[in-house]
């Protein structure tokens, strides 16, 4: 059974390439069915390797099965081969299982798409990738893995790329993920260097006897490659901006899948982690909290549906490094799952809400659609509660755990992620309130419903600041007559009185369904009240016992914390539902400037690359043409020039000819008479 | 129309040359005496070729040359590559180029004064006088180690036709083969060489084939 | 009468000296005649410093060598002197400085 292990990752790219090539003809919605098809095959293929590891006892858990010999270069030999162990089997089985999920919606949701099948095609090489990322035994799988969902990402990300938007959104999260790669190459080649391998049964072996230094450059730069994929401080601008995709792309990819890529990379590479100095996972520790609290913050003052969860995502990822620093390598992983069930959830639900409100995205121009939008409702405010840590909801023990392990690091941490905590509640209950309660503000014309917003798109004279979104990418500002010449609505703008809210088709709603149940009960792997409870540690623990990090506080410390975090939530929902809930909507809270442009992060970057960023690139180009070409071309020169000197020798003149033969016999015998002398 | 007659200064240089010759004979013994007379005639010979302006003149100081070697040639007991030597070089070769230049009537075509190449002249001299150095001290400083061919040894019996023949026949009867075949090419390349296109006898001023840069000539019949 | 014999050295010298005024003369002279005499100046130098050491080493072998020599000049006469005639058949003011065609 454990030989099947290559289907899982073979399916989805069966599945790519027959829609490449097959994908027009089969058409809308055969190619979608196919592409679930294929990845639910995946899905089934990993439950089956995951039942043979499972039979196995537990010493033995890690099945090695090679494919081929990609990269014989003499001393340095690649495979292709995975590495079956209870690590890759759990992110293999929720990668295909959320997977399979989100294709089903996609079915539904991109309905109508003139470029159908494309989307699935490129969803299956995603699906691909990223288990190949998780399957390979070697460092230059996972980065081909790496490369590969960063790629799909691109794609997919800018998949309706007839907006100019969406086309720089999609180049910008590729570059800024190149930067991160930059730090997994490094650290690749370091370990190469320093190990003789890149095997990860190699490097667990041998980062034991590695030296701290080395073990310390190599953890820092994988920690380089991970903030880059999984958008932690300072390389987190991409995802925001990623939203600009479709909505199941941001749930598989910016929630579930890709994000998540930088956690296994670190939790794979923990000995090397645990061999580094001390103050590396501190680092991480730090990174990670603060992160997720600066992401936070600003996720208070979005206004965009979408905007809300992508921050949301990044401040979920800080928690996820936050552990990976505090050694809790297992309730990282525990949180990566429960994460990918609630925040997959909540991403499908906010699509249906877009979905039914004809492409709005803004949530001052949403509300009360709990009735009108039952199964959409009722899940996503089942993902709400996970989210806000309140029992027993799995989001509740995943992100305990992490706050107990933080604690046991910092005491500040742990406070500063209990702060973040109460802001989750806070934002997420102010998303709900503003979606699903109150008064319905959509059937009104847009000047009515959301002053600032018509202003802001020039809908309206100007009165008082206008403020320019740093998302109103487009060059002219838009008319309320030619956006609806335009056939395919941007969000958000545009009276809209003919609106009709309606619930999603089955192909929609059924995943949102599952993944409701997985949110509520998921918690169960890893409960912590007594170790037979404890299933996810116990089966994770061969593969990340040399850097995790064991609890030593007594019972009552733990009690405290976990209602310390109940409290927090609590308390966020509270504050949420005063301001949100019980006011009427004129009189709620409007979003403070600085928060919504989140902290001006992103701008400032865009201004030091525009201004002195574009110096520096000037005086590289300046250089390179100049002294690198000037010294190819000088080669080229002095060469020409030596040449053309040379060539009066030539003479034509037979007597000369003599002469330099002559000479040359005068040289040759020279070098007798010096040779006989020097002998 | 000079006078005929013995020139007075061939008179002296003959005077003093018997002179000196027996009196080399005399205090230094024959060989190095008959060394130094062939060697002058040799070396006076090889100016002559090199410095004559007239080319008839220059062939026949080639003749003195190619004496004085055969001369040198009995002194070291290489009797029969004299007499080759003054047969075939003297006899064939010297009188080849003789033909040659009457035959194309080549009388001073050499203008001795200046030289068309820059620095030519100069540079040459510099050469020579530094491979004459060089060679000279080649042979000052070393020693000749080289071992008598095993099989050639050279009895010196003052046959040395039959060694050279029984060296030749054997040992290098190859190279003799070869040699042969080469002299017959030589002879066929000439006849090819000194044919003219169709057969048709050669005048001064009816050119057959032309050189590139050679003005094309139109005879009486209008061909060209 | 002292019947020294002459070292090999002075039959060596000598031979040295007559191949650089061959040589001297290629260079020098331009008439493509008595460039060729001077290449004949060459070849006997050769051979006196070959049958010198035939003598010295006592090896016929020396003389045979002489002897192809003289045979393989014999040939060479033969085929230059006839390409010099079918050159200066045409252009009897031909030097050799005139075949310069291979200039760079």
């Amino acid at each position: 059974m454990l030989d099947l292990t290559w289907l899982i990752p073979a399916l989805p790219l069966a599945g790519f390439l027959v829609l490449v090539v097959l994908g027009k003809r089969l058409g809308e919605p055969l190619a979608g069915w196919l592409a679930t098809a294929a990845v639910g095959g995946s899905f089934v293929a990993s439950v089956v390797v995951f039942a043979g590891l499972v039979g196995e006892p537990s010493e033995s858990r890690a099945f090695s099965q090679v494919l081929f010999e990609w990269v014989p270069a003499g001393g340095f030999s690649v495979d292709v081969g995975f590495l079956a162990d209870p690590l890759s089997m759990t992110m293999c089985l929720f990668i295909t299982g959320i997977a399979t999920l989100i294709h089903l919606y996609a079915i539904g949701y991109m309905h109508g798409d003139p470029r159908f099948s494309k989307f699935f095609l490129y969803l299956n090489l995603f699906v691909f990738s990223m288990l190949m990322l998780v399957l390979g035994d070697n460092l230059l799988i996972t980065f081909l893995g790496w490369e590969g969902v960063g790629a799909c990402s691109y794609f997919l990300i800018s998949f309706w790329h007839e907006s100019d938007a969406n086309a720089s959104a999609g180049k910008k999260a590729f570059v800024t993920n190149r930067i991160g790669d930059w730090g997994y190459m490094v650290a690749m080649f370091l370990t190469f260097t320093a190990l003789g391998s890149i095997q990860y049964t190699d490097i667990i072996e041998g980062a034991g006897g590695l030296a701290a230094s080395t073990a310390t450059a190599i953890a820092l730069l994988l920690l380089v490659g991970a903030a880059g994929k999984s958008a932690q401080i300072p390389l987190f601008v991409w995802l925001p901006d990623a939203m600009a995709g479709p909505t199941p792309v941001s749930a598989l990819i910016h929630a579930a899948t890709m994000v998540t890529s930088g956690v296994y990379l670190l939790t794979r590479m923990s000995p090397v982690l645990a061999a580094a100095d001390d103050w590396v996972t501190t680092v991480i520790a730090v990174i990670g909290v603060l992160t997720a609290l600066v992401a936070a913050t600003i996720a208070v003052g979005q206004t965009d549906i979408k905007k809300v969860l992508a921050y949301s995502t990044i401040s979920q990822l800080g928690y996820m490094f936050l552990a990976v620093g505090s050694g809790a390598y297992v309730a990282a992983i525990f949180h990566m799952v429960t994460h990918a069930f609630f925040k997959a959830l909540m991403f499908l639900g906010s699509g249906s809400v877009i979905h039914g409100l004809g492409d709005e995205q803004d949530m001052r121009r949403m509300g009360a659609l709990r009735k009108l939008l039952p199964i959409t409702a009722i899940t996503y405010l089942v993902g709400w509660l996970a989210i806000a840590g309140v029992p027993p909801f799995s989001g509740f023990w995943s992100k305990d755990e992490i706050l107990l392990f933080a604690y046991e690091k910092s005491p500040i941490l742990w406070f500063l992620g209990l702060v973040t905590a109460l802001l989750t509640a806070f934002y997420m209950s102010r998303q709900v309130f503003l979606t699903f309660f109150g008064t319905p503000r959509w059937d009104r014309p847009l000047e009515e419903a959301v002053p600032e917003l018509a202003r802001e798109r020039g809908l309206l004279p100007a009165g008082g600041d206008v403020v320019d979104d740093a998302d109103a990418d487009e060059a002219d500002a838009p008319t309320v007559a030619n956006v609806y010449e335009s056939g395919h609505l941007p969000h958000g703008i545009g009276p809209k009185e003919s609106i009709e809210p309606h619930e999603s088709p089955w192909t929609m709603t059924l995943p949102l369904v599952v993944l409701a149940v997985l949110a509520l009960a998921g918690g169960a792997i890893q409960l912590p009240f007594s170790s037979s409870t404890k299933r996810l540690e116990e089966w994770l623990l061969p593969v990340v016992e040399v850097g995790e990090h064991h609890l030593t506080s007594p019972t009552d410390t733990k009690w405290f914390l976990g209602g310390a975090a109940v409290v927090a939530g609590i308390v966020g929902i509270a504050i949420a539902a005063v301001l949100y809930l019980r006011r009427r909507y004129e009189d709620q809270p409007a979003s403070p400037l600085i928060l919504l442009k989140g902290w001006y992060y992103d701008s400032s970057i865009a201004a030091f690359m525009g201004g002195p960023g574009r110096k520096g690139f000037d005086a590289v180009a300046w250089f390179d043409r100049t002294i690198v070409d000037g010294a190819v071309n000088g080669v080229a020169f002095l060469v020409r020039t030596g040449g053309g000197g040379l060539r009066r020798t030539q003479t034509g003149f037979v007597r000369a000819y003599a002469g330099f033969l002559t000479a040359g016999a005068i040289a040759v015998v020279l070098v007798m008479v010096l040779r006989g002398a020097l002998l | 129309m000079g006078r005929t007659g013995v020139n007075p200064v061939t008179l002296l240089v003959a005077a003093a040359g018997t002179v000196l010759v027996i009196l080399g004979t005399w205090l230094i013994g024959v060989e190095p005496t008959v060394f130094g007379a062939a060697g002058a005639i040799v070396l006076g010979g090889a100016a002559g070729v090199v410095l004559n302006r007239n080319p008839v003149h220059a062939a026949l100081s080639l003749v003195a040359t190619l004496f004085g070697i055969a001369v040198l040639f009995v002194a070291m007991e290489a009797n029969f590559l004299a007499a080759v030597q003054v047969i075939v070089y003297a006899g064939a070769i010297v009188v080849l180029f003789l033909f040659v230049i009457m035959l194309l009537g080549v009388d001073s075509a050499d203008d001795l004064d200046t030289d068309p190449l820059v620095g030519q002249r100069p540079v040459a001299i510099v050469l020579g006088v530094l491979m004459a150095a060089g060679l000279v001290a080649v042979v000052v400083t070393s020693t000749i180690t080289g071992a008598p061919q095993s099989g050639a040894g050279w009895v010196r019996d003052g046959d040395d036709i039959s060694q050279i023949g029984r060296l030749l026949f054997s040992d290098h009867l190859f190279a003799f083969e070869i040699t042969s075949l080469l002299l017959v090419i030589a002879v066929v390349g000439a006849v090819v060489l000194a044919r003219t296109a169709k057969g048709v006898q050669i005048d001064q001023d009816e050119p057959v084939a032309s050189l590139p840069g050679d003005p094309i000539l139109v005879d009486e019949d209008g061909e060209s | 009468m002292l019947a020294a014999a002459v070292s090999p050295g002075w039959y060596l010298s000598l031979a040295a000296v007559l191949f650089s005024v061959g040589a001297v003369g290629v260079m020098v002279r331009r008439n493509p005649l008595v460039m060729f005499m001077c290449v004949e100046l060459m070849l006997n130098a050769v051979n006196l410093t070959f049958v010198t050491f035939a003598r010295d080493l006592d090896d016929v072998g020396g003389q045979v060598v002489v002897f192809f020599v003289l045979v393989v000049a014999a040939a060479e006469v033969v085929i230059g002197l006839g390409i010099i005639v079918s050159i200066l058949r045409r252009r009897p003011s031909a030097t050799a400085d005139d075949a310069s065609l291979l200039r760079g």
